[in-house]
């Protein structure tokens, strides 16, 4: 079975058409990958499928607009696959 | 529907929101100064007046589902095909059914077809869920809503 970044890493690679192998558990999706929001729409529907869960993403703008959390937090993907886990995990409690 | 002005929904004929579906009509009008140019001689609704159609009508669904408290904005449109031509004077129905609703965006399955049923667009939409950029947006949005049929809350 995939872990959870290698699947939120495959959605990207397709979706963005970004090379598999420059995708790291260490890669900010925006500053290091280059994804967009609109591109970020794509890989949120495509992870809220894969894992049955809606990823926060109003919220998460919200916390990092009002400073209260950092983009890298979120979007450094060992972070956000940390958090689809969470997200699982809160839904199967 | 009044081309030039972007008013493509007529009416909306069915909506459901717990199960987040729509059923509108739109009437292709007899005349527009879009037909002179597209084409001379040859009139037919542009394609891409479809695909505004259809992010209308996913547009009015969101609205719904949202109760009017923020605004859908068309986002992206995938797979899009245009099935068949369509001439002057005639009426057009589209149907969205969401696919997803997202944080901040929702997903739509939408198709236009004709009173007998013929496909003539169909389309994936995505829309971004906003807050009305000012009170004066809301209330022509909800003015508008009016008009096509919607019930909506003071």
């Amino acid at each position: 079975m995939s872990s959870t970044f290698d699947t939120v890493a495959n959605i990207i690679a397709e979706t963005c058409d970004i090379p598999r192998e420059q995708i790291t558990p260490e890669s900010h999706a925006i500053d290091d990958l280059g994804i967009d929001s609109l591109d970020f729409l794509d890989i949120a529907f495509a992870i809220d499928k894969a894992f049955g869960i809606k990823l926060p993403l109003e919220q998460w703008t919200a916390e990092v607009n009002d400073g209260k959390a950092t983009t890298e937090q979120y979007f450094v993907l060992k972070n956000l696959a940390e958090r689809i886990d969470g997200l699982v995990a809160a839904k199967g409690a | 529907m009044r081309l030039e002005y972007f008013e493509l929904v007529d009416k909306i004929e069915e909506l459901n929101l717990s199960e987040g579906r729509i059923l509108v009509r739109g009437n292709v009008p007899a005349a527009s100064p879009v037909f002179e140019g597209h084409f001379p001689g040859h009139p037919l609704v542009p394609g891409v007046l479809f695909v505004e159609f259809m992010a209308q009508t996913s547009g009015w669904l969101l609205l719904g589902k949202l109760n009017f408290e923020r605004m859908a904005f068309l986002a992206s449109v995938k797979e899009a095909k245009m099935r068949t031509f369509v001439q002057p004077n005639t009426p057009l129905f589209a149907e969205a059914v969401i696919e997803h609703e997202g944080s901040g965006y929702g997903i739509t399955n939408c198709k236009v077809t004709k009173e007998d049923g013929t496909p003539v667009a169909d389309a994936q939409i995505t829309l971004r869920i906003m807050p009305f950029p000012s009170p004066e947006f809301s209330d022509a949005m909800r003015a508008r809503a009016r008009q096509v049929g919607f019930t909506i809350p003071a």
